[in-house]
């Protein structure tokens, strides 16, 4: 979670150019100027970064950076292990 | 008909992000061919290109003028375009003074967004990999001209032009045409582009025609164009607003002219050339003897120098000869659907100031050529009606005519 935390920040922080420290968990995406144009561009480096696809319908829903990360870790939970041989 | 005159220039070139700096260098003779940097996805040290220098513009960071949202969602071609028409349109100062609907932009663009159309393209082909949700945005070709409007706020016509090499000069003639006729008052207009792309530069470099050492036009030894990026932009209106609110005039544009060869897709044809010009002559009303500076199209190529040669003859006689002419692609370079735009910035710097720019880089003009290319350093003179030329590839021609406004 820490470390999904700590990427999600990261990808934000980058895309808005703005340091990671002004952004936490209880950041609302409308106190950090995210606009529809940005929430694209999040969304696709988000799913680029831990190799997940947030569906439609979640990404109305996503309100605060906290929502983003627990959507995040219950995707990657949900991702198919890769079997060993 | 209303006068059409020039009340705001804003640019972002490899010789200035600023009309300042611009017209620093056009004047000084300082270039902004370069070697590039190594592309990372080329193979080998020579990139397997057989030149190494483009004009690339320079410290230009786009996040110093554009929100993360309008970044995400567009390509460096659309940043110039933005920037330089914020620009034009602060130093003009003219929005409070038009309808916001009955202003047009009218902006030429041929490669559209063309870094980031390769980048996704590269990650599709060669991995398999998802392509980022704003490519679409980023490669509309109309882009840079729909984030200008939406930009500015600005409601009447919106359009780009994309006619390659004539691009910018088809749309400063078609806003010139409509302020003209009244179908709006004022235009922001001129051109971008953002091609410099390693695919960009294989597929010139596979045609020949781009210069292994740098772009010398109407030289004895010239041997090919450099390829450029940038953009520039200028707001137009009438003379008549122009005046009521007291604007600083840089130029009239007097008369616009446009034809196609009709040849060949590559190899231009004299009489297509000659015969823009001589449409743009009438249009201002105006007579060969009229002109007294062409700033040429000049790409620094065999074919093209010495066809723009023969349409300069054909149409002015033995004056042909005598008619100071330069070609500014050796400082800026050829940046396709802009360059129009900065060769017009050039020319209407030029007018306004009555000193006409060196035709750089160059030591010994082709004699065959017979033509008084400016060598060297500025030459002062009295203007009155200056030609921009832009001859592109499909034969498709666009001569702008500018006169000096006192």
């Amino acid at each position: 979670m820490e470390d999904i935390a700590k990427r999600s920040i990261e990808i934000i922080a980058k895309a808005k150019s703005i340091p990671e420290n002004t952004i936490t968990l209880d950041s609302t995406f409308d106190q950090l100027n995210v606009d529809s144009l940005d929430k694209i561009n999040i969304s696709f480096e988000v799913e680029e970064a831990f190799g997940i696809e947030i569906p439609d319908e979640a990404l109305g829903s996503i309100k605060t950076v906290g929502d983003m990360v627990d959507g995040v870790q219950k995707l990657v939970a949900a991702k198919p292990s890769i079997p060993t041989p | 008909m209303n006068r059409v005159v020039v009340t705001g220039l804003g640019c972002i070139t490899p010789i200035g992000n600023t009309i300042e700096d611009f017209r620093s260098s056009l004047f000084i003779g300082a270039t902004g061919i370069a070697p590039f940097p190594p592309y990372p996805e080329a193979p080998g040290p020579t990139q397997g290109l057989r030149f190494t220098q483009t004009a690339a513009v320079k410290n230009f960071d786009p996040a110093d003028h554009l929100a993360s949202g309008i970044l995400a969602a567009t390509d460096r071609t659309a940043h110039f375009a933005i920037v330089a028409a914020r620009q034009a349109v602060q130093q003009s100062g003219f929005l409070d003074h038009h309808d916001k609907d009955h202003i047009a932009i009218i902006v030429g663009c041929a490669c559209a967004g063309r870094q980031s159309e390769e980048t996704e393209t590269i990650k599709l082909y060669a991995r398999d990999a998802r392509v980022h949700p704003l490519t679409v945005t980023r490669t509309m070709a109309s882009a840079g001209a729909s984030h200008i409007s939406i930009d500015l706020g600005i409601t009447g016509p919106v359009l780009n032009i994309s006619t390659a090499c004539s691009s910018a000069t088809h749309a400063i003639g078609q806003a010139f045409h409509m302020v003209r006729h009244g179908l709006v008052s004022a235009a922001i207009t001129g051109g971008h582009e953002a091609p410099l792309t390693f695919g960009f530069l294989r597929a010139w470099d596979s045609m020949r025609v781009v210069s292994p050492t740098q772009c010398q036009p109407f030289a004895a030894n010239r041997d090919g164009m450099t390829l450029g990026e940038g953009g520039a932009m200028f707001v137009i209106e009438t003379l008549e607003s122009a005046l009521a609110r007291n604007a600083t005039i840089y130029a009239e544009i007097v008369g616009f002219g446009m034809s196609a060869d009709a040849h060949h897709i590559t190899q231009p044809a004299p009489d297509g050339a000659a015969n823009a010009m001589r449409k743009a002559l009438k249009d201002a009303n105006a007579s060969p003897e009229d002109v007294t500076y062409i700033n040429a199209h000049g790409t620094g190529t065999q074919a093209n120098d010495a066809t723009e040669a023969a349409a300069i003859h054909q149409l002015f006689g033995p004056r042909g000869s005598q008619i100071p002419i330069s070609s500014t692609k050796s400082l800026h370079g050829h940046s396709i659907g802009a360059t129009g735009a900065i060769e017009a910035l050039a020319t209407i710097i030029a007018l306004h100031e009555q000193q006409l720019p060196a035709n750089a880089g160059v030591t010994e003009v082709d004699p065959t050529l017979n033509l008084d290319v400016i060598l060297n350093t500025p030459r002062q003179s009295n203007q009155k009606i200056a030609l921009s030329n832009s001859l592109a590839f499909g034969g498709l021609n666009a001569v702008l005519a500018l006169r000096h406004f006192s």
